[in-house]
């Protein structure tokens, strides 16, 4: 089943490269989709697998289940974007510098790149050993690294090779971190490592409480990397501006939540091993920072797809403080990581949308989209709200969560700062996505509406809402069951 | 056995220093090269030290290590600086002098550090912790000091170089399986490293990574 789910991207990016007929190989990905979000669906109470290699935990099933809805609806947005990017295909002129001309990467080779980044987050989201997992996760470094650089031109270049090199660096010291795990489970006596997750908990107080120090330090510098964790976050605002804007939410939504995975795993060992306060109290100031930096780059942010890449970096400090400060934090962070991969994904989809109308990335030339677009204005400020953590939507809940937690847990400075950061962030996104959304229309250039670019953002808005008014009961298990595991209660 | 290892680890710290002070691209690639096979040596010999046989896995890994590294990343690495047309590394953020000096320096620190580490039984006598741990920071000085792609994607090697290390030398047994992902993963990091060097060479007309800096915020 899970070796299905695994193998069915996999296959169907070779067959990507050998389908020759455009409209078919972009319907054979949205099929692929649906297939995976099937299986995903259906594996959701399956407890089989290879036993020490993978399997799905709760953890494991909600970030597959993420990932697979946001594949979904990304290949859905695809099937208009590739074919207008298709019709312009001849090197066009960049509309940021008239001078540069650019091409496109081949079509056939983008498809397969995006359907084996799906193979390497589902193995990453059913790895149960520690090696397997750092494996999928360099893999899904590869296999995005082209994708950024799907437009040839010289900014998305410079944003894949920064992206290419800082997550290597950053996902090798990972390794070396895996590595340390290893030897802390080898004394006192020279035994032998199996890496398992399984064997690691069983193994938990024995562990030398030094190189399981040591490893979680590491497996947070390297997956903290990936993640975008300030100050490691360095190339995720470039990648996620550059790449086109399926990519970016990807990215976003699902990738960054892999490696969040990745700590989580190293946390649920350094809590077995009585290390917890120790790794939870990194986590907590890691989030601190990373919301400070984020607010204080949104604020003075003049480019939509950086402002979102930031609202990232912010997101994943809010998740690293959540399982930080543990308890009811611990759930928060897991439906935190649901709805933001939702509202996230939805708002990355709608810039793209918005770039294809006014052909600008800049806050200030962007004007009017209500009165342009009325639909897509709609679900700009929708997106706004669901992301600041507005009421209706998701993000308020599980927000006020991570609040409670800190209050709860007498972490009286942090739940200031907290609130002081989120509110930061509300104003420096709320302003200029407002502006943007009123105002007298701005310069604009023709473009149709498919209801491929609409339907799957539309779908997300929708899910985002639900999840803040109703969490569907097997859901709700699976997150509780998902913050025990991470040490909470 | 302990002196052939002994002898790998003389060799590591030989080519570290020399690679932190050539400025010849081709130099650095045959120096990381020649690393790559020295240590391809070490899965060998620590498992033998550890169990009397030489074990047909570790022969098998350090067999693929040597193609891989040996092989392939420097005809990969050529064929780039071949294409990008390029010779040395010009006027690196820290000078060859000040790296070799804060190569002796982290040298020194790590052995010093690794006398307060618990060492395994398995890496106990050796220098291997301590000499992964100077490998690991001179890979990360050389991505961090120069400017050219080409020395960056070496940097990294030698920080891959330093993790083997460092995992070969304190664990015989990690599983066979993670150990060809790791390796396969190394393999696709060089090859999509090294196309993304050609096309910087066609978009930029040069591979100096210091040059390419339109992105970012104020």
């Amino acid at each position: 089943m899970i070796t299905l789910l695994i193998a069915l991207p996999a296959f169907a990016a070779l067959a990507a490269v050998l389908i020759k007929n455009h409209p078919m190989r972009r319907r054979m990905m949205v099929g692929t989709a649906l297939l995976h979000l099937c299986l995903t669906l259906a594996a959701a109470d399956y407890r089989g697998g290879i036993v020490g290699w993978l399997g799905l935990d709760s953890i494991g099933i909600i970030f597959l289940g993420i990932t697979s809805v946001l594949f979904l609806a990304a290949t859905i947005y695809a099937l208009g974007y590739l074919a207008a990017e298709k019709e312009k295909h001849p090197p066009r002129a960049d509309f940021i510098e008239p001078k540069t001309v650019f091409a496109n990467m081949p079509e056939a080779i983008f498809t397969a790149c995006l359907l084996l980044f799906l193979s390497t987050l589902t193995l990453a989201c059913a790895a149960q050993n520690f090696g397997l997992l750092w494996v999928a996760i360099e893999a899904t470094t590869l296999a995005t690294t082209p994708l950024i650089y799907y437009h040839r031109h010289h900014r998305s270049l410079e944003a894949a090779w920064k992206y290419l090199l800082v997550s290597s660096v950053g996902i090798a010291l990972a390794l070396l971190g895996t590595m340390f795990l290893a030897v802390s489970a080898m004394r006192p006596e020279n035994v032998e490592v199996s890496m398992s997750l399984a064997d690691f908990l069983r193994a938990a107080p024995r562990l030398d409480p030094m190189w399981l120090k040591g490893a979680f330090i590491f497996l947070l510098i390297g997956y903290g990397t990936k993640m975008g964790l300030a100050p490691m976050h360095a190339w995720l605002p470039d990648a996620h501006s550059e790449s086109p804007s399926i990519v970016s939410a990807l990215l976003s939504g699902a990738q960054l939540n892999c490696a969040f995975l990745g700590i989580a795993r190293g946390l649920q060992i350094c809590a077995a091993a009585g290390q917890g306060p120790f790794a939870r109290e990194l986590l907590v100031w890691f989030g601190i920072v990373s919301m400070a930096v984020a607010a204080a780059f949104i604020l003075a942010q003049a480019d939509y797809k950086r402002m979102l890449a930031y609202s990232s970096v912010e997101h994943m400090g809010i998740l690293a403080l959540g399982i930080g400060l543990g308890g009811a934090g611990s759930f928060g962070a897991m439906l935190h990581a649901v709805n933001h991969s939702l509202a996230k994904g939805m708002l990355f989809l709608l810039a793209g949308n918005i770039l294809a109308i006014y052909k600008t990335k800049s806050t200030h030339d962007v004007t009017g989209i209500l009165k342009v677009s009325p639909v897509n204005g709609a679900l700009w400020l929708i997106g706004l709200f669901a992301i600041a953590g507005a009421p209706p939507f998701g993000l308020f809940i599980s927000e006020i969560t991570i609040l409670r937690a800190a209050v709860d847990g007498g972490r009286t400075v942090v739940a200031a700062l907290y609130l002081i950061l989120l509110a930061a962030v509300f104003i420096g996104m709320a302003s200029p996505m407002l502006a943007m959304a009123g105002g007298a229309p701005g310069k604009t250039y023709a473009e149709s509406h498919s209801p491929t670019s609409i339907i799957p953002v539309a779908a997300l808005a929708g899910l985002s809402l639900l999840f803040g008014l109703w969490l569907p009961h097997p859901l709700l298990q699976t997150l509780r069951g998902a913050g025990r595991l991470l040490g909470g209660s | 056995m302990a002196g052939v290892i002994d002898f790998v680890m003389f060799l590591l710290v030989v080519t570290n220093l020399a690679l932190l002070e050539s400025s010849r691209l081709k130099t650095c690639i045959w120096l990381v090269a020649f690393q790559g096979i020295s240590l391809s040596f070490l899965p060998v010999m620590v498992g033998y030290n550890h169990t009397g046989v030489i074990g047909l896995h570790a022969v098998f890994v350090g067999l693929i290590s040597i193609i891989l590294k040996g092989v392939i990343f420097p005809l990969l690495l050529m064929l780039a600086v071949r294409r990008a047309n390029v010779r040395r590394e010009i006027e690196p953020f820290v000078s060859y002098n000040v790296s070799i000096i804060a190569g002796v320096a982290a040298l020194a620190a790590a052995i010093w550090l690794s006398r307060y580490l618990n060492i395994p039984a398995s890496a106990k006598g050796s220098l291997a912790v301590p000499l992964a741990f100077f490998t690991i920071f001179v890979g990360l000085l050389i991505i961090t000091s120069r400017k050219k792609a080409i020395t960056q994607v070496v940097g990294y090697l030698v920080l891959e170089n330093g993790i083997f290390t460092f995992g070969f030398a304190v664990m015989p047994h990690a599983p066979f399986v993670v150990e060809l992902g790791i390796l396969l993963d190394l393999l696709v990091a060089v090859f999509v490293m090294g196309i993304m060097i050609l096309h910087i060479s066609a978009t930029f007309d040069h591979i100096d990574v210091s040059r390419i800096s339109t992105l970012g915020d104020e």
